[in-house]
């Protein structure tokens, strides 16, 4: 019976990382950047939304709704200043400087708000402790069930915008073949920003959804880049919704692994995407990047067709 | 004046000078055939003037205005479109919303959606299949209806034939005689001779970089043209080939 | 013509003999201040030139080295513990930790480029559980190197010094030996353009798993003479993302893919955090933004640009390409471009 409790909450959880996770799905699916500030980008984006509650006193909620086009703002002059540099320059340039960025954010917020682990949890009243009896024995709360419902809004979300809208598909042009794109009249670093500015603006909502069911503190960004990536290396076939999948089987992983020991959360689900990766290498002998290629290509849409 | 006038045109691959010194008009309406040996630079003096290769030196007039700095996409908005070698479509859009992405992106004008299925029946079957799942024949229509939704003035067109099959060159040159009557300028890049020269009103040969022979359609003979495509020329007593 | 040696790398390799005599002497004329800081100094040498090796020269960032790190350290404390001479288990420390590379490098090596970086951070945040899962270690309480007691401090220290420094010129050394031969070649090759290398004929796996491989050693040795100046190992230390964070911008700021821009980042590294480090969170963020600012702009480095500005190169390890003027001018690019291709090609069959 625990058993069925742990894996319902792992599959609440796999709703959180499956936001954290769209982000860099779709920043490497356009852009072919890993960016390995994205988890920082979260933790200033909760940072933000923080004061403002701090100061201001409103819902964590309302506050997010004023952090978003902050972060997607943010995330646009990124795209012109640094990504699109990093670009042009070769592999690895976007690695290092995204892991200076991450370097930075990381310490500037250390100095600015100090060590302290804080949360959101306190701001949002009975929403962190209310829950649902399914049994006598399993509670579904009702912070969990919002986020996972809150991802799959917004994964459907960035499916229909990526499908229907004039500059979803022109992002889906320019992920195929930027310099085609551009031949057929389309701005493709104005489409780079765009989509860097929405990825980055959903690490935000990650991140404020994170401090409200954990905490947070300067230095938690790292943890989230990695959860991020490993739901999408173990989600990585098919579709956007593998990003789902991925984070689901990662939050199970690491409910059950937390039966074991106070550490064996994060080493079960690291261990897990370890296997997940392992097996990919080596059972379909293909490269991760086209594994992961598979992931976003549900992202944006595309179809495999060699 | 010219509706395109590029003038000493350089361009590189890495170390490979491509295009040497190259100057080249092209008037409103008009059909340039350019043509010569793989390797010629044909491809890559399009890109330059399309924007998606950048030069090493040179400027690009086009309709007056020094196109020299703008990027590809800007070039579109002016007027100036090509059909990429390969044809390029973005395979996992519809052959629908490939046409789309071009008419978002670029100018209004007569040419749209149902205007191309016009000139491209065979595509009317095809619009929500993935462009990638189309054949040879419809992905070459697509790419072509793909520039023209932009409406340009003048259309760069690189290799249409590579790949066909006879029948489906012939029924794309069938097509397009629509185009050549009242559209936009043309740049034809063929290695197939006979079939760019029946359609042209201008010929220019490549060799090596550098433009060899540049002829009235009608008054180039097909010997001249031939030479210039080898580079045979007329060799002085106890000259070296270099 | 193709060169190896000209009159200034002559010049340098002497110096650079004489540098190291005077190094190891040093101890004889100065204290143990001194000495101290000289091996600490000796210890980001060896990452930074190990860093570079995997990045610069593999292509392979790299954003878990410290694994490598803490567990050569560990390793240290837990032979140790268990009995051997705390100078064995330092030695014998650092060479399993560097074995761990064998089985991990046939996984990794098949990732590329973000996968790869993150994989590796992966892996360390692996090896940091399991370390703090040892009830030797106690979580992050972590472990003294109480052997080290037994001898005099003085006597301590420049056994300490001369380890590290011995080390440091055996790293130095072995990456001077690799990039002159045929690996050297290819995996320069590999870095400019693996499917290209690969088309000609280079063993791509081979060479990477090679530099991984040394990469692991080198970072386990100086974990493990980390810990032998420092005394006291705690997970959180050895583990923490910062080491990535320093090689990082030793490697970048003093030249990425050359032989002396680690060594000049080091130095470099060495000063700032003698002049500022106790400021503690803002020297991070400078050295966060000196490293994005240098990987935007500066991308060869402080190091690279002044090789490329100025045509100098010090150590031989690449190839002069002294070109025979022509025609039209065209070929005017550095000896660089040329460099990888020719030593390849001059090498009868690879």
């Amino acid at each position: 019976m625990i058993w069925l409790d742990q894996i319902i909450q792992g599959t609440l959880l796999g709703g959180y990382y499956a936001l954290i996770a769209c982000g860099l799905s779709l920043m490497f699916g356009v852009m072919r950047i890993i960016n390995l500030a994205h988890g920082d980008f979260a933790i200033l984006g909760v940072f933000a939304v923080w004061l403002l509650v701090a100061q201001t006193g409103v819902s964590p909620f309302l506050a997010l709704v004023a952090v978003i086009p902050l972060m997607a703002l943010f995330g646009w002059a990124l795209q012109h200043w640094v990504f699109e540099r990093s670009l042009r320059a070769g592999p690895l340039v976007p690695l290092l400087a995204t892991f200076g960025l991450a370097i930075v954010i990381e310490n500037l917020l250390f100095e600015g708000f100090g060590a302290d682990t804080r949360s959101l949890a306190p701001e949002i009243g009975d929403l962190a402790f209310d829950s649902w009896t399914l049994t006598d024995r399993i509670y579904v709360g009702h912070l969990a069930v919002l986020v996972f419902a809150v991802a799959v809004i917004l994964l459907v979300g960035l499916q229909l915008f990526l499908k229907w809208t004039v500059l979803g598909r022109a992002i889906r042009a320019t992920a195929e073949d930027p310099e085609t794109a551009e031949l057929v009249g389309v701005n493709s670093r104005a489409v780079y920003a765009m989509a860097a500015a929405i990825a980055v603006a959903t690490t935000a909502i990650a991140g404020t959804f994170l401090a409200m069911r954990a905490t947070f503190d300067p230095y938690s960004g790292p943890a989230q880049l990695i959860f991020a990536f490993e739901a999408v290396v173990i989600g990585g076939v098919g579709s956007l919704w593998g990003t789902l999948i991925g984070g689901i089987v990662l939050g199970i992983a690491q409910s059950l692994g937390a039966q074991i020991g106070p550490r064996g959360f994060l080493l079960t689900g690291h261990i897990v995407f370890l296997v997940v990766l392992g097996a990919r290498l080596f059972l379909s002998s293909v490269d991760v990047r086209a594994a992961m290629r598979r992931g976003v290509d549900g992202v944006v849409g595309r179809s495999r067709s060699s | 004046m010219s509706l395109l006038a590029a003038e000493q045109l350089d361009a590189r691959h890495g170390l490979l000078k491509a295009v040497r010194n190259v100057d080249l008009c092209v008037a409103e309406g008009e059909i340039l055939a350019l043509v010569g040996a793989n390797g010629a630079g044909k491809t890559t003096l399009l890109r330059t003037i399309a924007g998606a290769h950048r030069l090493t030196s040179g400027r690009i007039i086009f309709d007056g205005k020094d196109v020299t700095a703008l990027r590809a996409h800007e070039r579109v908005a002016l007027g100036i479109a090509l059909v990429p070698e390969g044809r390029r479509l973005f395979a996992g859009l519809t052959v629908e919303e490939n046409l789309r992405v071009a008419a978002d992106a670029g100018r209004a004008g007569r040419w749209t959606i149902d205007a191309l299925l016009d000139v491209f029946p065979m595509l009317k079957a095809r619009l929500k299949t993935p462009a990638g799942l189309l054949s040879g024949g419809e992905q070459q229509a697509t790419s072509i209806s793909r520039a023209m939704m932009t409406n340009p003035r003048l259309l760069l067109l690189d290799e249409i034939s590579l790949g066909l099959a006879p029948l489906a060159i012939d029924n794309l040159y069938r097509s397009l005689t629509a185009l050549f009557s009242s559209g936009p300028a043309l740049v034809l890049v063929e290695q197939n001779l006979n079939r760019v020269l029946g359609v042209a009103t201008r010929v220019c040969c490549m060799l090596e970089g550098r433009i060899v022979l540049e002829r009235d359609a009608k008054l180039a003979t097909r010997q001249q043209i031939t030479d210039a495509y080898f580079g045979l020329r007329q060799q002085a007593p106890g000259e070296m080939r270099p | 013509m193709v060169t190896r040696w000209t009159k200034a790398s002559t010049l340098s390799a002497a110096v650079a003999v004489a540098v190291i005599v005077a190094f190891a002497v040093l101890p004889v004329v100065f204290g143990a201040n001194v000495t101290e800081r000289l091996t600490t100094l000796f210890v980001y040498v060896i990452l930074a030139v190990m860093w570079n090796a995997l990045a610069g020269y593999a292509g392979l960032v790299s954003v878990g080295q410290q694994m490598f790190f803490g567990l050569g350290a560990y390793a240290t404390i837990r032979l140790s513990y268990g009995g051997m001479n705390v100078y064995a288990s330092m030695l014998t420390g650092a060479l399993l930790a560097g074995c761990t590379a064998l089985p991990l490098s046939s996984f990794m090596l098949r990732l590329r480029g973000g996968e790869f970086a993150i994989a590796t951070w992966v892996i360390a945040t692996i090896a940091h559980l399991l370390v703090n899962f040892d009830p030797l270690i106690e979580g992050e309480t972590g472990k003294s190197l109480i052997a080290l007691n037994a001898y005099d401090a003085a006597l301590r220290q420049a056994i300490s010094y001369w380890a590290t420094l011995a080390t440091m010129v055996l790293f130095l050394v072995l990456m001077f030996v690799l990039l002159r031969s045929r690996i050297g070649a290819a995996v320069q090759a590999i870095r400019d353009d693996e499917h290209a290398a690969a088309s000609v004929g280079v063993r791509v796996m081979a060479a990477k798993r090679l530099i991984f491989t040394l990469a692991a050693f080198g970072c386990a040795a100086a974990g493990a003479l980390w810990l032998a100046t420092a005394l006291t190992f705690q997970p959180r230390t050895y583990f923490g993302i910062q080491w990535t964070a320093y090689m990082l911008f030793m490697a970048l700021v003093g030249g990425l893919g050359t032989f002396e821009g680690p060594i000049v980042g080091a130095v470099i590294f060495f000063i700032l955090e003698d002049r500022f480090g106790a400021t503690g969170v803002w020297y991070l963020v400078g050295l966060g933004v000196a490293a994005t600012l240098c990987s935007l702009l500066l991308p060869r480095g402080i190091w690279g640009t002044l090789e490329d500005r100025f045509g100098v190169q010090i150590m031989p390890v690449g190839y002069r390409l002294r070109l025979a003027p022509s025609g039209d001018g065209e070929c005017k690019e550095p000896q660089r471009t040329a460099g990888w291709l020719a030593r390849l090609r001059s090498y009868p069959n690879h």
